[in-house]
């Protein structure tokens, strides 16, 4: 089996994200700060070591300021309905998640909120002069996504931030974090949203939203915090005001092993693994004739997120062939709809080939040799 | 003299907590008294010096100080 869909979520995970989980669902299992117990505080020890070690790796200074969430979806939703008012004015680019557009959509419905995308071109390049001429008095929020899930291509959010000065920035960080340098602190994030079951080895339904000093967001959800009892209010005080009701603590202590592994084996070792199996990707796929791939190929600030099709052929038939030799990839229009437009793949999308950490090179050569047998073959559907 | 530090959240508690270990001060954490807040969470319950402990956690907004001398418990300004 060949796991090529880390993008979508990683697998395998690290041990330590295993032993971590288990660890919690066998000997602590209390809830986190809602009583004086011993496994209660056990509990809320594991969520404030992962919120540290988070704070840790995006260079955020207090780590109250990082909440979790169910996933990014939920963070960037928290972000863009939280922010937003009727009637503001967002800057978005053609390159998000639906995650980051069907909420703007609604607001736009709902609530008269205006809305702009700045084009980018086919490789996923975007003039941040573009950003600039869309800037109006009402414009509240540019929400940019770090890293395409579709071709990998990163954004220069810092240089953006710099150019719309007091607009708040809302980076969607769901593919870099852990796989990209990210650092709220250089780049001057506002808010930054991202999954914790991709790149940072949690488990599925966690995701976490880091908001900075100063902005205030309505929150999503409201209930017992186990804070300030004695009042039918919703606290103030962070993390608590975005964190109502049970928390899921088993995905947090999972987490924290994986951010525990990335500590152990070093962000840049990451990093740079990564960005080799992105170019013996590259590489092995461009010596096929048939293979067209999306993204400019040459460009450093790209993630191991690599998109292609194969002339002639459907992607979902490229994906069909890979699954039956156990490769798997994810195939057609990664829920990003308006990213594949920007490419030129719409609407049949991509096959979109994501290696982690733990993919080796012979399973990539496994992988290059397994498109390559699937190219020289007549389409079924010609 | 004891003291309790009451802070807002969990969160600030093992905040706390985390900038005091290692060094050479009596704490504990332990549930807050029941008299002192109707919070159910936990404090931090401090023997000995007050003032030799506030620059390591003045970052730390806190809710309420109490000091408690085996008889009364006192509510303390705080930062
Ligand atoms: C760019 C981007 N944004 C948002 C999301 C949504 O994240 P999640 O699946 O954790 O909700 C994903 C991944 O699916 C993504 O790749």
């Amino acid at each position: 089996m060949i796991y090529l869909d880390n993008a979508a979520t990683s697998f395998p995970k690290p041990k330590e994200t295993i032993d971590f989980l288990n660890d919690f669902v066998l000997n602590v299992g209390g809830n986190p700060g809602r009583s004086g117990h011993a496994l209660s505080l056990a509990a809320a020890r594991s969520i404030f070591e992962a919120r540290e070690k988070l704070a840790a790796l995006f260079c955020v200074m207090d780590s109250e300021r990082i909440i979790f969430t169910q996933n990014g979806t939920e963070s960037l939703n928290l972000a863009i309905l939280g922010l937003l008012k009727e009637k503001d004015h967002v800057i978005t680019t053609s390159l998000e998640h639906n995650s980051v557009m069907r909420p703007l959509m609604f607001l736009s419905k709902e609530k008269g909120v205006g809305i702009s995308v700045v084009q980018c071109s086919p490789d996923g390049n975007l003039d941040v002069g573009d950003i600039k001429k869309l800037i109006r008095k009402k414009t509240k929020a540019v929400v940019i996504n770090h890293g395409s899930n579709i071709i990998g291509k990163v954004q220069p959010v810092g240089e953006i931030k710099k150019m719309i000065g007091g607009i708040a920035l809302i980076v969607d960080a769901c593919q870099t974090a852990g796989s990209f340098p990210v650092n709220v602190e250089e780049d001057n994030i506002d808010i930054l949203c991202f999954s914790c079951h991709k790149s940072l080895y949690g488990i599925q339904g966690l995701g976490a939203i880091y908001i900075r000093n100063g902005i205030e967001l309505a929150p999503l959800k409201f209930g017992g915090t186990g804070s300030r009892s004695e009042s039918i209010e919703q606290p103030m005080f962070l993390p608590d005001r975005y964190e109502s009701g049970t928390p899921n603590t088993p995905g947090i202590a999972a987490l924290l092993g994986g951010l525990s592994f990335i500590e152990r084996t070093g962000i840049e070792t990451i990093i740079r693994r990564k960005q080799d199996l992105r170019q013996s990707i590259l590489s092995g796929l461009s010596d096929i004739p048939q293979v067209v791939i999306y993204g400019d190929k040459d460009d450093g600030n790209q993630l191991p997120v690599i998109s292609f099709n194969i002339e002639g052929k459907l992607p979902s038939e490229v994906g069909y062939e890979l699954n039956k030799r156990e490769i798997y990839t994810r195939v057609g229009l990664h829920c990003a709809p308006a990213a594949h437009r920007t490419i030129g793949s719409f609407p049949e999308g991509t096959v979109r080939a994501a290696p982690g950490y733990f993919t080796t090179d012979e399973e990539i050569a496994v992988f290059i040799d397994a498109v390559r047998e699937i190219a020289g073959k007549t389409s079924a559907h010609s | 003299m004891i003291y309790f530090l009451i802070f807002f959240t969990i969160h600030d508690v093992l905040k706390a907590e985390k900038a005091l270990k290692g060094r050479d001060v009596d704490i504990e954490l332990v549930p807050v008294p029941r008299n002192l807040s109707s919070d159910c969470g936990m404090c931090i319950k401090l023997r000995g010096d007050l003032e030799g402990i506030m620059p390591y956690i003045n970052g730390i907004e806190m809710d309420k100080c109490v000091s408690y001398d085996g008889k009364e418990y006192q509510f303390l300004a705080h930062s």
